[in-house]
């Protein structure tokens, strides 16, 4: 059953064009990898979808209820952004703000959960993502890695029905992006529903079960993982995962 | 140095801290408050573009940093009569302080509020929150951070600025010395005395200013002994 369904986006900035007409389905435990090369406008796709951008043009299905993007009400985004999830490429955690209560705020303010029973479900996510410890640190005092471990968490915390991922290894050194990728492989193993940006290979062809491949502002290609990395149906598509191979591979 | 200079000095020393404790020193606490009530409602509104209400706000700077303090007391206590408005001197004092004061503070408000990367207000978004909640839970609170140091400077520069109001006949700490010069002809020692005061009185704020940054700065420091909740430092 599709859980999300978002078609016909556009979006212009000025008079640049950065996404022609985006149609995805996402099914419930869809793991989404979306590639493509830098300006693409993968973020710009996963901005739109959760209205850090206005899009243009294009509508979405969420829970079996359709909006129009262009007209969407506040009190809808509000609802949906509930809902939702999203991890960013520069983590963005609050800077003012300890581990624990960076993953328990949206409970408390946004939700207005009781203080007890929000930082109970803190504790479980920083344990999740093997943080526990670190519940009293202030994000400076973080690692990249363990900073991004903490977005995650925050992201689990709210117990969304789908999370958006931009890019959330590119702004980590070499070292520290395996412990990320783990966290969010067990998420995949536990049926949660995401869409990932990414330019970790090995993690679309083995963790996602689809593969949505953008150039230019366009969805030039989605297919089955497997199927993806194995026969790639488009020559640019090709070409892509051809050179992003051997410059890893460098 | 005689007797008799002595005898002024410590006379003059109880008028003086008589006076800071009944003007000076209100006069700089209430001022200054008044003022940051005055600089968060003129930035925000700025911050978030509010219509009208940002123009207003920015006329209102505009005016009171434009144009010298002094003139604004004697505006107030000596023009606004004219038009029926009369206050007595300390009210009136207070009043032209937290306005002077308010547009300056403002100006640090706003930059440290758009110092606030974009990426927090988003993320607060992201986690269900609403704009008055992201505001108050996260951008505020870390704009308040990085104008601690600029607005502790503003409160110490107002502290001095309250010898102002000795010209619009508030009996403050300086006016005191006026008077005991004007009795004792001897406007070295006296307000080489007052002076002293003033600056003890300084170097006590720039002292709290240090123990706050210090325990404020636990988010922006890696070192994990103050950054801890709270910090463990003395009182
Ligand atoms: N806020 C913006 N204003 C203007 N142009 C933008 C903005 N955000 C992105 N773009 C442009 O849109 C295109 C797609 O960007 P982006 O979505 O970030 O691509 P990707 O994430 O695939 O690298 C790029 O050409 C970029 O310069
Ligand atoms: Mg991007």
């Amino acid at each position: 059953m599709s859980m999300m369904e978002i078609k016909g986006i556009c979006k212009s900035f000025g008079k640049a064009q950065v996404l022609k007409d985006i149609d995805i389905n996402v099914e419930k435990g869809d793991v989404i990898a979306i590639l493509g090369p830098s300006g693409s406008g993968k973020t710009t796709l996963l901005r739109c979808i959760n209205f850090l951008e206005k899009p243009d043009k294009g509508s979405m299905e969420f829970d079996g209820v359709r909006y129009d993007l262009e007209h969407i009400k506040r009190k809808d985004i509000a609802m949906i952004r509930k809902k939702t999830a999203f991890v960013f490429q520069s983590y963005n955690l609050f800077a003012n703000k300890t581990a624990l209560e960076n993953v328990t705020l949206g409970l408390t303010s946004a939700r207005k959960m009781g203080k007890a029973e929000a930082k109970e479900i803190g504790m479980r996510m920083l344990e999740k993502v093997g943080l526990a410890e670190f519940k009293d640190h202030y994000p400076i005092q973080l690692s990249g890695g363990q900073q991004q471990r903490v977005a995650i968490a925050r992201a689990l915390a709210t117990d969304p029905e789908i999370i958006y991922f931009d890019e959330p290894t590119s702004a980590l050194d070499p070292e520290l992006i395996g412990e990320v990728l783990l966290v969010i492989r067990k998420l995949a193993e536990d049926g949660m529903t995401m869409l990932v940006v990414t330019h970790e290979m090995n993690f679309a062809e083995n963790v996602s079960n689809k593969v949505v491949f953008m150039e230019d502002g366009q969805l030039i290609e989605k297919a089955a993982s497997k199927e993806f990395f194995a026969n790639p149906k488009e020559e640019r598509a090709k070409a892509f995962i051809k050179n992003i191979r051997s410059q890893h591979d460098a | 140095m005689n007797e008799r200079i002595w005898g002024i000095l410590v006379e003059g020393f109880g008028k003086i801290l008589l006076a800071s404790i009944k003007v000076t020193i209100p006069l700089t606490i209430i001022g200054f408050s008044l003022a940051m009530v005055i600089a968060i409602i003129m930035a925000l509104v700025q911050y978030a573009h509010i219509p009208v209400l940002k123009e207003i706000s920015r006329i209102y700077i505009w005016i009171f940093r434009g144009t010298p303090l002094l003139v604004q007391l004697f505006l107030a206590y000596f023009g606004l009569p004219k038009l029926g408005i009369v206050m007595e001197a300390f009210p009136c004092a207070v009043m032209v302080f937290a306005l002077n004061e308010g547009a300056y503070c403002a100006e640090t408000m706003r930059s440290a509020l758009e110092a606030v990367p974009e990426g927090q207000m988003e993320a607060g978004y992201c986690v269900g929150m609403n704009y008055f909640q992201i505001m108050r839970h996260v951008v505020i609170p870390q704009a308040l951070r990085t104008a601690f140091p600029p607005l502790s400077n503003s409160v110490i520069s107002m502290l001095k600025d309250t010898s102002l109001a000795a010209e619009i006949t508030v009996a403050d700490m300086f006016m005191s010395a006026q008077k005991i010069v004007g009795r004792t002809y001897e406007p070295l020692w006296v307000y080489s005395e007052v002076a002293l005061i003033y600056l003890v009185f300084s170097t006590i704020l720039t002292f709290i200013q240090r123990y706050y940054e210090k325990r404020l700065s636990a988010y922006n420091t890696r070192s994990t002994e103050v950054g801890v909740k709270g910090g463990t430092q003395r009182s």
